[in-house]
């Protein structure tokens, strides 16, 4: 909650100041966001759907009394084995002063990265539109997919807030 | 030290405004040829606090306007004067001219220092000019007081033109702030000086604050610790009181649940329950009083607002007020003023006729405007409603041509005034600056709409009109009637609903398709949930369902829903503050089990069939 403001400027490009990172997984690949754009992580239950939204998106479900909807990222980008069960994780998000879920594969660590370890994305027709990657970052052999999570959850593409994604 | 006041200012601008509405209400209430001491004692006691708290922050300009008004207020408190008509207009004025400041200190809207002095001008030459005498002033200097009264005028007129039609008007401290610049022209020459004079004081003033504070701060002390019946708290706390209100009404249905469960026959455990239901009902009945207002908020600016209109209009209008005592939320209340305020000036511009007209078709020539307001079930009833010409079924007909509207013959009186909602429709004959540039009762429908509640017209040509606004008692809790959809559930609010019919099947028809379901006489479109929303169901038959009548802005439709499930008192919730809007749901809530549930927005489902349900009830 009392992250969300200060990092809105900052998030976006610059992986500068503050680099840890969450590191979760959808199908093979491995991904990073912003652990402060993180509020919690928690299993998947009791979603009440919506009728006539897009397929990823699951539904609503009561968070300790606010209503917060639930964006499957494994259906939207089509990675994964979409099942539901104890395992399924959803990571609770504060970004844009809103509350958002997403289901993911599962969920990893949290990494720090130091700047010299993150690479710009290359131009590259990904799961991800290259302008919502902040970079990659290497870790050992592995590599993270840098998304800005902010930036992505807000976007038309995901159908998630009102004035940008209404016509 | 300005930092440190600054805290307060806010207090002091609530106060002020409170004691200028108050200082308003006793003026138009005032019986010019018998006042009564309490109440001149009571507006000297308005003035007097406002003066106290001004001069306390260093707002000396307010300062000025209210020591001249109450020396003037002492003298006929002390009854060395009489009291004239011209005194309350001038009263008035200057609560006005106050309150103008007021906006300006608030950093809302521009001081017209025109206007400031006109009306200190003109309760100087008041307090002055006037010894115990029953006589007009304006004789006693001719050119002078002309001259201001034109100014006056003038200011006035500009003040009205620059009313916009719909806009915000939440009480004359807007109005004066409106004020344009022009209304200053008037007063050059020989009013020059004194402008400059006052700025400088103004300034000079700002200076010497200080000074002043200490003996003014003890001053208010004294007067406002006598009247300390109530606390003022800020709204945040009272939202977060009534949102955790709501949490604990949704822990207790967990509970209640739970133990139903249980199959063991615990009584103990019944009985606490009980108790505890009973308890929470309680608690959230006193919480969300705390949130409750009187109506008299709203209804009180009106009194003003038609006397000043009706003189402007040169008609004759009375105002009377029912039922100023009954409560509701009081974000009802901000949210209701325009609305009302924009009907009453409709009934002023068009219901009510000219005196000579009212006198021609012989009735009385004054108009009579009234306002009232009741409880009606888990309503608040709001009724605005006139003695005027009422609504012309011919003249809308005409006009809705001339729109290209859809018409059809027979259309009912209801629909015919549900017309004059439609977006870009006015019957005004004449487009005056009042009212009449078509942006007016479906901006009336949408705001009421927008808070849950509904408009309905009625109308006698000839014989005036009512509009009657059904608002629910509060924004934070429904009730509703949950009912299951395959494995969804959703609720109803109650209040749209009409009645449920289980076992109707002889009274099902089809048509081009659809079904419809005869009900006492009317047919009406039968909207099957499970189709609007693609759940999958059983239960795919109007038939082997339910059917619940919902009724929303004067239409009705049938449901088919797969079975009622319980009436729920609901703690509305958004969607959305972290979602969207979605289409046909009004918000959401929290069931018994932890899980949401999504409102039915009626109003929106009555629409998919309007068309049809038209067609078929005609």
């Amino acid at each position: 909650m009392q992250s969300t403001a200060q990092e809105n400027s900052a998030g976006s490009h610059s992986p500068a100041g503050n680099n840890e990172f969450l590191s979760f997984t959808l199908g093979k690949e491995e991904y990073g966001i912003d652990i402060l754009k993180v509020q919690e992580i928690r299993g998947y239950d009791a979603v009440t759907a919506i009728a006539n939204t897009p397929e990823f998106i699951k539904g609503v479900i009561n968070l300790r009394g606010i209503i917060v909807p639930i964006v499957d990222m494994r259906i939207k980008f089509n990675l994964g084995q979409v099942t539901y069960d104890e395992l399924t994780v959803v990571i609770i998000l504060n970004i844009a002063k809103r509350v958002v879920g997403m289901v993911v594969d599962g969920v990893s660590d949290v990494l720090s990265l130091k700047p010299e370890q993150i690479k710009p994305a290359p131009e590259f027709g990904g799961t991800f539109d290259t302008q919502y990657l902040m970079g990659l970052g290497t870790v050992d052999e592995r590599m993270l997919i840098l998304v800005d999570i902010e930036k992505l959850m807000a976007s038309s593409d995901m159908e998630l807030m009102e004035k940008i994604s209404e016509k | 030290m300005s930092i440190d006041l600054s805290q307060f200012y806010k207090l002091f601008f609530e106060e002020t405004a409170e004691h200028l509405a108050e200082m308003e209400t006793l003026l138009l209430a005032l019986d010019v040829a018998q006042p009564s001491m309490d109440d001149l004692n009571a507006i000297f006691r308005a003035a007097h606090s406002i003066k106290g708290g001004a001069a306390t922050f260093g707002f000396s300009d307010m300062t000025d306007v209210t020591h001249i008004l109450e020396t003037l207020l002492d003298k006929l408190r002390k009854q060395e004067m009489t009291l004239t008509v011209e005194m309350v207009n001038a009263f008035l004025e200057a609560g006005d001219v106050i309150s103008m400041q007021l906006a300006r200190h608030r950093g809302e809207g521009e001081e017209d220092t025109g206007a400031v002095l006109a009306v200190c001008e003109k309760l100087a030459r008041l307090t002055v000019d006037l010894p115990v005498s029953t006589k007009p002033a304006v004789s006693e200097d001719l050119s002078y007081g002309l001259f201001t009264e034109t100014a006056e005028e003038q200011a006035k007129q500009e003040d009205e033109q620059g009313f916009g039609f719909f806009e915000d008007i939440p009480d004359p401290v807007a109005d004066a702030g409106a004020v344009s610049p022009q209304s200053s022209v008037p007063v050059t020459a020989e009013k020059a000086p004194e402008t400059a004079h006052y700025g400088r004081r103004a300034i000079d003033a700002e200076g010497a604050e200080d000074v002043r504070t200490g003996k003014r701060a003890t001053d208010k002390m004294v007067t406002s610790q006598a009247e300390a019946t109530s606390i003022r708290v800020g709204v945040e706390k009272v939202d977060q009181l009534i949102n955790l209100m709501g949490e604990i009404v949704i822990t207790q249905a967990m509970l209640t649940q739970a133990a139903e469960d249980e199959t063991s026959e615990n009584e103990n455990l019944q009985r606490s329950l009980h108790q505890l239901q009973r308890n929470t009902r309680d608690l959230q009945e006193a919480v969300m009083s705390i949130r409750m207002m009187p109506i008299a908020f709203v209804f009180s600016r009106f009194p003003r607002l038609v006397r000043d209109l009706a003189g402007k209009l040169n008609k004759q209008v009375e105002i009377r007020m029912v039922g100023e005592s009954t409560e509701l939320d009081k974000g009802l209340i901000e949210k209701i003023s325009d609305p009302l305020t924009h009907l009453v000036r409709n009934s002023l511009d068009h219901g009510i006729e000219s005196p000579e007209k009212r006198v021609a078709v012989g009735k009385n020539p004054a108009g009579t405007i009234t306002l009232k307001a009741f409880h009606q079930g888990g309503n608040v009833v709001i009724e605005v409603s006139d003695d005027g010409g009422g609504l012309s079924r011919g003249r809308i007909l005409q006009k809705a041509r001339e729109r290209g509207m859809p018409l059809h013959e027979d259309m009912t009186d209801q629909d015919i005034w549900a017309l004059i909602m439609e977006p870009g429709f006015s019957t005004a004959e004449v487009v005056t600056d009042l009212s009449g540039r078509g942006v007016g009762m479906d901006v009336v429908r949408r705001n009421i709409d927008d808070l849950g509640g509904r408009v309905e017209l009625g109308s006698v040509e000839g014989k005036g009109m009512t509009v009657t606004i059904r608002l629910p008692l509060t924004l934070a809790i429904l009730d509703g009637l949950s009912v299951a959809v395959g494995a969804q559930t959703y609720i109803i609010p109650l209040n749209a609903i009409v009645e449920s019919l289980p076992g109707y099947s002889a009274d099902l028809k089809t048509m081009s398709g659809g079904h419809v379901v005869h009900v006492r006489g009317q047919y009406l479109a039968i909207i099957a949930l499970h189709r609007i929303f693609n759940i999958q169901t059983k239960i795919t038959q109007p038939e082997q369902g339910i059917l619940v009548l919902l009724e929303a802005n004067g239409k009705k439709i049938a449901l088919a829903v797969d079975e009622l499930i319980g009436q729920h008192q609901v703690v509305l919730k958004s969607m959305e503050s972290n979602y969207r809007r979605i289409p046909y749901i009004s918000g959401a809530t929290i069931m018994g089990d932890g899980r949401v549930a999504l409102i039915l927005d009626v109003a929106a489902l009555v629409r998919i069939n309007q068309e049809v349900s038209l067609r078929e009830a005609a």
